[in-house]
């Protein structure tokens, strides 16, 4: 266990090396030059050549890449130009409102997508099976955004049960982090519950036609426990991935959520830098995010070890 | 009054082109103790059998369309869910073909032996790892106690079907189906397999009901040995009246099949033709497109199950002047 654990950190260091260089270069994919292009066109050449020497761009590249590492193994990653704050410093104050509501819907992914994709598996090809199934292709169709417009006017401004948009923290008010916190999460969550429906059905589908599952019938266990354990324990395996590739969505998809929402995450703080090409605020964004995606993947993996011992023999 | 007893049982399944009967008006009944061995070709309705006496076919598009099957007196085709669970392990057990994946990949050994004792009985936490050792050690699994907690895929085929054998047997069933328990594996370890389910039956006192299309299997092991053929019970009898007499062409076919060690043989013989389709079954006898004593009349009606000795019936109309000396 450990072991495979180790051995998925490690791998985990030439991905992070090449997306590092990668940010690290990405400034210098801007056309012309990247000082003017951040300052703007209404910038004088001294704004300009302020910022060309701020940012060291009149270094060589070598001395550039070498100051780039330097600063990111001592954690810096640059100072945000529209914030006049440290990158690390706005990422980590915008990245436990991203990750809390990334988790809020998460939950609501797993419990909506799971619980349908079973009950449609076990009762394949009943009215049941085929509501679901509808329901399932409404949420993957649904973008999110739009669901998020029309919950907005229907709770919010209609019915007046929820905030428009805006954010309490759950450590200040759980109540208000929730009230604030259920629309954005219920529109992140619906197009990942339907694909995750989907998926857990036809999953357990295959593994409820496998022979060990006749096994346990044949063994007299009830049908509950043969679902429960025997069937679910299995599919979770091929569902682990889809859940991986859910959070990431989830991250992804906090972009277009954070900013219809105003809520103040790694989404919309991204986009702003975007917008007002604040490139060392993109860059250290883009790193951070790319870890944290990379972590998702490593845990994905040690999951993998969990649930197959096939995994967890062959790995160690 | 015999453990098992089915009386003209069919089962059907539903399909897109119609209903489809799999098993046809077949009738036997098993003894306490006693091995029958049911042989035919694969499609012949043998492993349906098994399935159907189970409860284990999924209804819909399985259907019992007919007839009884009395275990121990007890209807089981009527039978609740929840009372054909508490017969299925310490009523009847099955073993199946594939050791290979019938086991489940993600749990323990000790853990889907111990929660099958645990279906049927309580038993305290070290009695219950207890008796799923002994049994583990019973079918010869060497170190059993430090085995309980291998998974599946580090145990060889023979040995998972072993251990197959000690989870269908843990609950000490009167009645075991073993489906082709011997077919996946190699020579060898089928003739291992073969002695453990003897020697278990003569330990726990069980009946054995051995389904194969090995005529090698069934004279090993069977007391007696019914011959399916396309759904139907084409021939029963004794293992050594069958082997000495059979009576129906179809098992003179089979036993023809079997390579003689003493006899000069040029090459192997073989029935000509292959089983129907059960959507396309002949009229009449369904043997008598690949039989070589069919005449007219044997595509008249379905020929049927007379007896010509005690214990032995055959179901074809020319059985009188065939075995006439």
């Amino acid at each position: 266990m450990g072991a495979i654990l180790l051995r998925r950190l490690a791998s985990a260091v030439p991905i992070l090396a090449i997306v590092s260089i990668l940010t690290f270069g990405m400034i210098h994919l801007i056309p012309g030059d990247p000082a003017a292009a951040i300052a703007g066109l209404s910038a004088t050449p001294e704004q300009i050549a302020n910022i060309r020497r701020d940012l060291g761009l009149d270094q060589p590249l070598m001395s550039q890449l070498i100051h780039w590492y330097g600063n990111l193994f001592q954690g810096d990653l640059g100072r945000s130009l529209l914030l006049g704050q440290p990158v690390v410093e706005a990422t980590m104050q915008r990245l436990p409102v991203t990750v809390a509501l990334s988790a809020y819907a998460l939950v609501i992914t797993l419990v909506i997508g799971l619980v349908t994709g079973i009950v449609a598996a076990l009762r394949q090809n009943t009215w049941i099976d085929q509501v679901a199934m509808i329901l399932a292709m409404i949420g993957i169709s649904l973008p999110n955004f739009y669901l998020g417009l029309l919950m907005i006017i229907l709770f919010a401004v209609q019915l007046r049960w929820l905030p428009t948009g805006g954010y309490v923290a759950f450590t200040d008010d759980p109540l208000g982090w929730l009230a604030t916190s259920t629309m954005p999460a219920i529109s992140l969550a619906l197009l990942l519950a339907g694909l995750l429906a989907r998926i857990t059905r036809s999953t357990m589908l295959e593994v409820l036609r496998q022979d060990y599952i006749r096994t346990a019938r044949a063994k007299g266990l009830p049908s509950r426990k043969v679902v429960v354990k025997h069937a679910l324990a299995n599919a979770m395996i091929p569902i682990t991935t889809v859940i991986g590739i859910i959070v990431s969505l989830l991250i992804s998809g906090s972009v277009v959520t954070e900013t219809l929402f105003s809520i103040p995450g790694i989404g919309q703080l991204l986009t702003q830098a975007v917008l007002n090409r604040d490139y060392p605020m993109v860059q250290g964004g883009l790193l951070i995010t790319t870890a944290l995606l990379v972590l998702v993947n490593i845990a994905v993996d040690v999951c993998y070890a969990l649930l197959d011992p096939r995994v967890r023999y062959d790995g160690a | 009054m015999p453990l098992l007893d089915v009386q003209n049982l069919t089962t059907a399944f539903q399909t897109q082109r119609g209903e489809i009967t799999a098993v046809e008006d077949i009738s036997f009944s098993l003894e306490p103790g006693e091995i029958l061995g049911i042989v035919g070709e694969s499609g012949s309705g043998k492993s349906v059998t098994a399935l159907t006496i189970m409860g284990l076919l999924p209804r819909p598009p399985a259907r019992i369309a007919g007839g009884s099957i009395r275990f121990e007196g007890t209807e089981l085709t009527t039978l609740s869910q929840s009372r054909m669970q508490g017969i299925r392990g310490p009523g009847i057990a099955m073993v199946f073909q594939e050791p290979m994946t019938s086991l489940n990949p993600v749990f323990s050994i000790g853990d889907q032996l111990m929660e099958t004792i645990r279906a049927h009985e309580r038993l305290p936490p070290k009695a219950l790892f207890a008796r799923a050792v002994e049994m583990l050690d019973r079918v010869g699994i060497p170190s059993a106690s430090t085995r309980m907690k291998d998974y599946p895929h580090q145990l060889s085929g023979g040995q998972r079907q072993r251990v197959m054998l000690a989870m269908a047997l843990v609950c000490r069933p009167r009645l075991l189906i073993a489906d082709e328990p011997t077919t996946a594996l190699d020579v060898t370890i089928q003739a291992q397999i073969l002695d453990l389910i003897l020697d278990l039956r003569d330990e726990f006192g069980m009946a054995v009901m051995i389904i194969t299309h090995n005529m090698g299997v069934v004279a090993e092991t069977a007391d007696r040995v019914m011959v399916m053929y396309a759904g139907r019970v084409v021939e029963e009898a004794p293992v050594t009246t069958l082997f000495d007499r059979p009576l129906h062409p179809y098992t003179r076919g089979l036993l023809e099949c079997v390579p003689s060690l003493t006899e000069e043989m040029d090459r192997l013989v073989a029935i000509p033709g292959t089983l129907p389709e059960p959507a396309r079954r002949p009229q009449g006898c369904r043997f008598a497109p690949r039989c070589r004593y069919a005449e007219p009349a044997c595509r008249a009606g379905l020929p049927p199950l007379e007896s010509y000795d005690p214990g032995h019936s055959a179901a074809c109309i020319r059985v009188p002047e065939l075995t006439r000396p």
